[in-house]
Formats: structure tokens, C-alpha cells, sequence
């Protein structure tokens, strides 16, 4: 048997078993976008664009996809920082740093549901941990604490940090393997031509992990984008849908509203950054095979 | 020189503050779950109460609660069965095809091999209404296999791009000298391949177990009958009765999930994030 004939006969059941648990499905959300299907019925109607029409009339819906864009950029911004200085504190090897990094890889490593109930707890209507310090640090007065999860700004703000708590472990290790790639004389080349800390850092370092950090930025605008758990668990999109995005949205119209039809349009919405992230991400790869 | 070791100093206490500011962030909430195990219930509701400290003697009763009272230990065999036959499913399909699209089919396999891992990218929530659907006709309603049958989804395609990393670091002459002492491709690659990749394979073992654990989507979507469920769901929905939230109980069963999973992922993590930077590190 010549190799590619053994290849194929290799390959083909994993191509066989991804196509049809991700490309039939993906195939029929449009299908379904643009047809009548709910989850309990057999037939199937050809709606054209009807079900779009109907999201995008929806206030609901044009709020979930402002909140989305927030929820998205808002982390994206957070964890960029975070981590951009986090993956230089922890670059050099010093005592105790296989421990710290446990600590720090927690929120990551740690199911995300689980993580997230324990932020609902710490930001309880009543028994929050972070209201009872404010309280005795005089910055709010007893019986009117702040509502992490109850005020619409608030809410915003609590998914947003919980979700760049998520994800500021994942982008720190992957900056941390660019921050090691870099050849150790490179910056001390600089330091002996007189370059400061914030010369090389902005001069050499950032601009070495640009690449880096833009696989970073991609896999956590796609992690963020789609993620409904920590919208679902902290808030359920409330209050007043001031949180909903258009995970969470899709699944509270498909799934428990059973109107699959209408739930498949509005995650349909998905895909444009999807397909914006896969071409970047092609074109990075691209460009570090030639280089 | 005196400013050098000053600035040296500022710099040493700069960099320890910030290790210790993010540690204390972000590991924060495991160490109040820790905390809230172990409080009676009239110490976690009494607002004149310090949080930081023991008001009232430490207690097992929402220890007890959890693994006596609540379907806590159901949920985790649950996962435990789900986790090990989608990993044993993922080698199946991962192991043989990575390495054909390493080794075989030459660029054409590498092309494959990016389309399978851009696959990774279609999120469950572009995916989890048609699904849901499939998963009525086949008649897996609120059934452990529902997950099973949707869970390589994502586990394949990664495994696939971890693997095909791992075998092509391997010489080719290893498999050459195999095949010269009369061993066919295939048996070179069951023989000689896969004994030596242990490690990479076991990487995707704890890579696949670990996502299935972590998956929140699909088990919310498929499954709806309480002892069904996976602890990822069940704890953190069906632990809850009614508007009470048992948050004692609840915090351990977040822990004593998190912790084992947490540090298994640490052990393989480096390899794990190899796969997502190949192509920008070199």
C-alpha cells in the first residue's frame, strides 16, 4: 500500500467524524436561519429572511449585540494589559515562581461554571466580601452597598472582570512563551548601548512579541465572543438584559424558548468575527512559514 | 553606584508587588471557597461578622450535605464516564490521523491539518441549536451519550493539531530503519511511533478530559434530568433550590472539583500552549 492511500485510510475517520459533528451542524444553523423550525416539529418551511427581520427589529437583540461588543472589547482590553504585565513579571526564574504560577493559572485551569459560582458568591446581593471591605474602608455606607450583579453598569463591569479573570491566565502564558523566545542578547545588546527598562520594553521586547500577542488577542476575541457561562451563571443576562450577549441570547431564544429557527439567525451574527479571526490567524501562520 | 542599587531595589519591590497583587487577584476565589466550607451557617449570614475569620467554630455540615444529600458524587462519576470515553474516542480518531497528516500526505496533509484546527474555532454556540436537534432525532435527549457522540468535536481537532506537532519532532529515520528491518508503515507506526509518543499522547489524554470536565454549553443544552448531569452543570444549576443558594455546599463542591483538575492541566500545560503559538514562536 503506497503512503497516501495508508494516509487517507488513517485521516478519514477523524475528517469523517469532525465534518459531520461540526460542518453538518454548521450547514444546518443557516438552514435553519432561514427556515421555521422549532424544536419539536418535523416539517420544514423555506422563510427566507424573515427570521433575520425579526432580530434585527428586536430591541432585545440590537442590546445583546452592543452588550457583546462591550463584553468583548472591554476584556479584551483588560487582560491585554493584565497579562502584558503579568508575562513580564513572571519572564525571569526566581524562588517560588512554580507556585505563583499555580496560583495565577487557577482561574483558567479551574471549569469555568464552577469559578464563576464562586464570583456570584463573592458578589452576593447582601453578604459580598467586596461590599463588607468597602463598608469598613468608609468608601460606602451600610444599607446602600453597591449591587455588583442587580445595577445595569455594575453588571456589565462584573462579567467583564470575571470573564478577563478567566482569561488573563491563558493570555499570560501564551506571552510568556514569546517573552522566552526572545534571544537573551538581544536585550542585553541594548543595556550595554545604554537602553533603559521602558526603551527596550517598547523598542525591542513588545515589538519581538507582536506576533505573539496577536494569537493571544484572536484566540481570546473568539473565547469571549462566544462565551455564554459566565453571562449565564453570574446574571442569566439580567438585569434588563443589560448583559445579555448573543450566546446567551441564542440559547434563551432556541433552547428554552424552543424556537430554534429564530435562535440559529441570532447566532448566526457570530460568524463574521469568526471568519475576520480565522483570517488572521491564517495569515499569521502564513507569514511565520516564510520567515 | 548608589542610585543603581537603589533603582535596583525600587525594581525588586515594583516586581514583587506585582506578582503579588495578580496572585492574590486572581487565586482569590478558590481561597474564599475554602474559607466558606468550612463556616457555620449562622457565621456566613451574619452581616455584624468579620468574613475573614472564624466568628463560630469551623464545621463539616455542608461537607456532609454535599456528599450525603445532593447528587454531588452522581454528577462527578458522571463526568468521570463521559471524560474517559471521549478520550478514548479521541485517540481513535486523533492518533492515526495526525500522524497521516504529519508524515503521508506531505503539504496537502498540512493544509488538511490548519482546516482541522480552524474547526476548533466554530464555538458551541454557533453549534449547540442544530445539535440540539440531531440530538432529538437520534433520540439522546438528556442522555450521557448525547455528549459523548458531541464532544471529539472539539477535542479531535486540537488533539490532531498537538499530535501532528509531536510526530513530526520525530527523525524519520527511526521509522526508516524500522521498515528496513521488515516492518510495514503501519507496523512501524504502531510499534515504534506510538510507544515513544507517549508523552504527546498523554498530553491529549489530559487535554481531553480536562475540556470535557470545563464544557458548560452542550451539557446545559442536552441534559435535563437532575442526576444526568455533569458537575460542571449540575453544581452550579441544580445545587441551587429554588432562590436558596446553599453556598457552604456549593463552594465545596467548586473546589474539590477545581483543585485535582487544576492541577493535572498545570502539569501539561506547557505543551498545551505550544499548540496555540505554533506558527508565531519559533
Amino acid at each position: 500500500m503506497t503512503n497516501r492511500k495508508l494516509g487517507v485510510l488513517m485521516f478519514s475517520p477523524a475528517i469523517i467524524y469532525v465534518l459531520a459533528v461540526v460542518g453538518v451542524p454548521f450547514v444546518l444553523a443557516f438552514i435553519y436561519a432561514v427556515g421555521d423550525v422549532k424544536i419539536a416539529s418535523v416539517g420544514y418551511h423555506y422563510v427566507g429572511l424573515a427570521n433575520f427581520r425579526s432580530v434585527l427589529q428586536s430591541p432585545t437583540f440590537r442590546r445583546s449585540l452592543y452588550d457583546s461588543i462591550v463584553f468583548t472589547i472591554g476584556t479584551q482590553i483588560v487582560v491585554l494589559v493584565g497579562s502584558t504585565i503579568l508575562a513580564l513579571a513572571l519572564k525571569d526564574r526566581f524562588t517560588g515562581r512554580g507556585f505563583i504560577r499555580f496560583l495565577i493559572l487557577l482561574p483558567w485551569v479551574a471549569p469555568v461554571s464552577l469559578g464563576t459560582i464562586g464570583w456570584k458568591w463573592i458578589l452576593d446581593s447582601i453578604y459580598s466580601v467586596i461590599n463588607w471591605v468597602l463598608i469598613h474602608l468608609h468608601f460606602v455606607k451600610p444599607f446602600d452597598t453597591p449591587m455588583w450583579l442587580g445595577d445595569p453598569t455594575l453588571a456589565m463591569l462584573s462579567v467583564i472582570g470575571v470573564e478577563s479573570w478567566r482569561l488573563l491566565p491563558f493570555s499570560t502564558v501564551i506571552l510568556l512563551a514569546g517573552l522566552t523566545a526572545i534571544p537573551r542578547d538581544i536585550p542585553e545588546a541594548a543595556a550595554v548601548d545604554g537602553a533603559g527598562f521602558w526603551r527596550t520594553l517598547f523598542r525591542i521586547t513588545i515589538p519581538m512579541i507582536l506576533p505573539i500577542v496577536s494569537v493571544a488577542i484572536l484566540f481570546g476575541v473568539i473565547f469571549v465572543f462566544t462565551d455564554m457561562t459566565v453571562v449565564y451563571i453570574l446574571t442569566r443576562g439580567g438585569p434588563y438584559d443589560t448583559t445579555q450577549v448573543l450566546p446567551s441570547l441564542a440559547f434563551f431564544t432556541g433552547i428554552l424558548g424552543s424556537d430554534l429557527a429564530e435562535g440559529a439567525a441570532i447566532s448566526i451574527f457570530l460568524v463574521p468575527i469568526l471568519v475576520a479571526v480565522a483570517y488572521f490567524m491564517l495569515r499569521v501562520a502564513s507569514r511565520s512559514e516564510v520567515g | 553606584m548608589v542610585s543603581g542599587t537603589a533603582r535596583r531595589l525600587f525594581g525588586g519591590v515594583v516586581h514583587a508587588f506585582v506578582l503579588i497583587a495578580f496572585s492574590v487577584l486572581l487565586a482569590f476565589p478558590f481561597y474564599w471557597m475554602l474559607i466558606t466550607i468550612f463556616k457555620t451557617t449562622n457565621d456566613l449570614y451574619d452581616l455584624r461578622n468579620n468574613p475573614f475569620k472564624f466568628n463560630e467554630k469551623p464545621t463539616l455540615e455542608h461537607l456532609q450535605l454535599l456528599f450525603h444529600d445532593t447528587l454531588y458524587l452522581r454528577w462527578v462519576g458522571n463526568t468521570a464516564f463521559v471524560g474517559a470515553v471521549v478520550v478514548l474516542i479521541t485517540l481513535l480518531l486523533a492518533v492515526p490521523g495526525a500522524y497521516a497528516l504529519a508524515r503521508l500526505t506531505g503539504r496537502w496533509g498540512e493544509r488538511l491539518g490548519i482546516g482541522i484546527f480552524l474547526t476548533y474555532l466554530v464555538p458551541p454556540t454557533l453549534l449547540f441549536i442544530p445539535l440540539a436537534r440531531l440530538v432529538a432525532i437520534l433520540g439522546l435527549q438528556d442522555s450521557l451519550w448525547s455528549l459523548i457522540v458531541v464532544y471529539p468535536s472539539f477535542t479531535v481537532p486540537f488533539s490532531i493539531w498537538l499530535l501532528m506537532g509531536f510526530f513530526k519532532s520525530i527523525p524519520r529515520e527511526l521509522e526508516d530503519a524500522a521498515m528496513v528491518d521488515g516492518l510495514t508503515r503501519f507496523g512501524a507506526f504502531i510499534k515504534l511511533v506510538v510507544p515513544i509518543s507517549v508523552s504527546g499522547i498523554l498530553t491529549v489524554v489530559i487535554f481531553s478530559f480536562t475540556l470535557v470536565t470545563q464544557e458548560f454549553g452542550y451539557a446545559l443544552t442536552f441534559i435535563s434530568s437532575k442526576s444526568h448531569q455533569m458537575v460542571g452543570v449540575g453544581v452550579p444549576i441544580f445545587l441551587v433550590r429554588g432562590d436558596v443558594y446553599y453556598w457552604g455546599s456549593l463552594m465545596a463542591a467548586c473546589l474539590i472539583t477545581s483543585l485535582p483538575i487544576a492541577l493535572l492541566y498545570n502539569v501539561f500545560l506547557d505543551r498545551f500552549i505550544a499548540g496555540f503559538t505554533v506558527g508565531a514562536v519559533k
